[in-house]
């Protein structure tokens, strides 16, 4: 029996944001990765419209973890000191697409490591491996303001993704940013109207609309994930729909958010199963719904969720 | 889909007879969208018109429902693609595997820890619904006595997978009055697994290659008699492409013929089967069809660390976006703590809870947090709707009885409500502690300022 065809009205398509800057357009990174261009919703239409295929940027934290659970940190146990060194483990092991660098330690209540220290990370992992960067602030608006600007020109030239920006802090690093010629990564806090205005904020200072990445907050599964999912949903639909200030491809977090769970942490827990096997699917499923929602960037910490949800994005983001 | 006033109006007599109560047709048929006047009122309307307007008011997915009275779920009907427009009614059916291959104490084995997969997780009860039983084995026999073994030892719903027509029949022989879901009609054996379903009174699942054979199918049992159906797409795919791709972009394509196109052969809810991989990969890959539109999917694995997470999928994808998640209101204790311990309240917007939980856990201060009814909503939205105030707080904590939890009288309260301090020390006798507005400053503030 033939079936009627369904139709679309989509006019638009999420921007494409190329990561990272080789020799040639005048960086040191030996591959680029590039985000976004789906002009349809996730699975709607034909796989042509589907897209670039959504990459995986690994955590890499700028000083030794306090707090990471054992069975998190045992994958890391020879590289928790040495950023560079972690960093080539996540891409020559685990197979990241990205490093996302995060400046944790620069936070006044952790170590409250200065800028000389963010630099030199930032220049280690820089040499240390090829792919592009994510530089990610530690979310205390004083020390980022104070320090990520410092982090922005160490890797000048290399089209990195830095951020974050928010509503009430985006002065600084969309400034300094625009001059480094890096992309931006505005954040709001699970409010799709807050993420428009940011994105209005940062480009009435210039900042091109086309080289922003919205980062829309993550709630990790069971702990509002579904907050996520609709306005990842939304914001796709917005940019289909010609929305120009909700054109951006996204990132999200599943691995601090799935890791902080309760479910991820608990050893005694028999009912919940294995718990080498919890925290590891918590953080996958967390990426895979959020895949489902039009995700371009997931963060993620443990190898084996990686391995699984890598997996899964080959399969369905394959082209014929 | 539902018509418009001015379709229903174009099927309407037109005589303005006014016999229906209303002044003019039109108007009559504006109230009839509407569902505000039912078409009976009509005495002169035509048949042909009657039937058009019957079929339009059938909802775009037929519901399936299946189990005893005890374990019934309901698939389908649903109304929208996206879960923001609306909201996602019937959760995902979670089954899992019993093959008949297994025997006597291994068979029993394997239902008791399907049965077992049952969860707790902030008040709320999740757990897989139903047991498919696979004729592994080719034998009726073996597959009649395991599901009459499922139906005796386990409260789940019942699928029944087999292409046998014979096998099908002696299954549903000991298994009728529970309602078992039968599984799989395909083109070679539609008519007699039709007979058995519409005899037994049993929703049936459809099976074929392709959506355009999916359709004739259907067209074809539903001549049978058989209207309660679920569709299921053959996995096996082609050798270039991915089953599970063809699979989801098959499902949205479902979902929109059904539900824009109101093409009936398609409009019932949807079956996957995830049994090949490892626990790590059936966990994502049903995830994902739990998410984009599969009414039923069925596992193999039975690691609980695997269903957590795809129960909580479930929960939070079909949660009612117009609701907000709410914490049942009560005193959560975070760590062991004791009557020294600091005591604080907070509201019961989950988001809200999670936060001041998970800073809570990571001050590694042990303490109570009192969760208030304020209808699910955070601290200054409550506050502002009068939702949360002194007499409200004042009587949570009565209820609770937190005089017998903890021997001070200290109370910590959000920084945002600050101005309620005196109030709520009046009501209640209690030293009022005003803590941070931002629950990222709780460890700080639990370390510095609780003696």
């Amino acid at each position: 029996m033939p079936v009627p065809e369904v139709t679309d009205s989509f006019t638009s398509s999420v921007n494409r944001v190329t990561l990272g800057a080789t020799k040639d357009s005048g960086g040191t990174r030996t591959s680029t990765v590039t985000i976004g261009g789906a002009r349809n919703v996730v699975y709607g239409g034909s796989i042509e419209e589907a897209g670039e295929k959504p990459v995986i940027a690994m955590d890499v934290l700028d000083s030794r973890p306090k707090d990471w659970p054992d069975i998190l940190a045992q994958h890391y146990q020879d590289v928790l000191d040495s950023p560079a060194d972690w960093a080539k483990k996540c891409i020559e092991q685990f197979g990241a697409d990205l490093i996302c660098v995060k400046f944790e330690g620069i936070h006044p209540d952790k170590a409250d490591l200065d800028a000389a220290h963010a630099v030199k990370v930032t220049e280690e992992v820089l040499k240390a491996v090829g792919v592009p960067l994510v530089l990610w602030g530690c979310g205390n608006d004083e020390k980022d303001n104070q320090i990520m600007p410092k982090v922005s020109e160490a890797a000048k030239g290399e089209n990195a993704l830095i951020g974050t920006v928010t509503e009430d802090n985006y002065k600084a690093l969309t400034a300094i940013a625009l001059a480094d010629n890096h992309n931006l990564i505005t954040e709001a806090p699970l409010d799709i109207n807050i993420g428009k205005q940011v994105n209005i904020l940062a480009s009435d200072m210039g900042f091109p609309l086309e080289k922003i990445v919205t980062f829309q907050d993550t709630g990790a599964l069971g702990y509002g994930i579904e907050y996520s999912y609709s306005i990842q949903e939304r914001q796709r639909l917005a940019a289909l729909g010609g929305d120009k200030i909700m054109a951006m491809p996204s990132i999200c977090d599943a691995g601090y958010e799935s890791w902080r769970a309760k479910e991820s942490k608990l050893e005694d827990a028999p009912g919940w199963g294995d718990v080498q096997g919890r925290g590891p699917m918590l953080e996958a499923t967390t990426a895979i719904c959020l895949l489902q929602a039009g995700v371009d960037i997931i963060r993620m910490r443990h190898p084996r969720a990686v391995a699984v949800v890598k997996n899964f994005i080959n399969q369905i983001w394959k082209k014929d | 889909m539902a018509l418009t006033g001015l379709q229903i109006f174009k099927l309407l007599p037109k005589t303005n007879c006014k016999k229906c109560g209303m002044p003019t047709c039109l108007a009559f048929a504006m109230q009839l969208a509407q569902k505000r006047a039912k078409l009976e009122d009509c005495p002169d309307v035509s048949e042909e018109a009657r039937q058009q307007l019957a079929a339009a008011a059938e909802p775009p997915m037929r519901l399936a429902k299946f189990g005893s009275e005890t374990s019934a779920v309901e698939v389908g009907q649903e109304t929208v693609m996206f879960r923001h427009e609306e909201k996602f009614y019937n959760p995902t059916v979670l089954a899992v595997t019993a093959s008949d291959k297994l025997t006597g104490q291994d068979f029993k084995e394997r239902v008791e820890s399907i049965n077992s997969l049952q969860f707790d997780r902030v008040g709320t009860h999740i757990s897989v619904n139903a047991i498919a039983v696979m004729n592994d084995s080719g034998s009726a026999d073996a597959f009649a006595t395991a599901a009459a073994t499922v139906k005796d030892t386990s409260e789940l719903a019942i699928i029944l997978v087999t292409e046998s027509p014979e096998a099908m029949a002696a299954a549903v022989a000991k298994t009728a009055d529970s309602t078992p879901l039968i599984a799989k009609a395909t083109p070679d054996n539609a008519e007699a697994m039709a007979k058995i379903a519409k005899e037994n009174n049993c929703p049936l699942a459809v099976c074929a290659e392709s959506i355009e054979a999916l359709a004739d199918l259907t067209e074809k049992i539903k001549a049978e008699g058989v209207e309660d159906m679920v569709l299921s797409l053959e996995a096996e795919g082609d050798h270039t492409g991915s089953p599970l791709r063809e699979q989801l972009y098959n499902l949205s394509t479902i979902r929109a013929l059904a539900l824009k196109k109101t093409f009936r052969p398609l409009g019932y809810p949807t079956m996957s089967f995830v049994t090949d991989g490892d626990a790590d990969q059936q966990a994502i890959y049903a995830t994902s069809l739990i998410c984009k539109h599969s009414s039923i999917v069925v596992v193999n694995t039975v690691e609980p660390y695997a269903f957590l997470p795809m129960l909580t999928a479930r929960m939070n994808v079909f949660s009612d976006p117009q609701k907000p998640v709410q914490v049942e209101p009560k005193i959560y204790p975070i760590g062991e703590p004791d009557a020294n311990s600091p005591l604080m309240f907070t509201t019961n917007f989950s988001l809200t809870y999670y936060t001041v939980e998970s800073d809570v856990e990571a001050s590694r201060v042990p303490s109570y947090i009192l969760v208030v009814d304020t209808e699910g909503t955070s601290v200054l939205t409550a506050y502002s709707g009068d939702k949360l105030n002194d007499k409200i707080v004042a009587d949570a904590m009565a209820k609770n009885n937190v005089e017998d939890l903890v021997k001070h009288r200290k109370l910590i309260i959000p920084g945002y409500v600050a101005v309620m301090s005196g109030k709520l020390e009046e009501a209640t006798g209690w030293e009022v502690m005003v803590g941070p507005r931002e629950c990222s400053m709780l460890p700080k503030y639990l370390h510095e300022f609780w003696k």
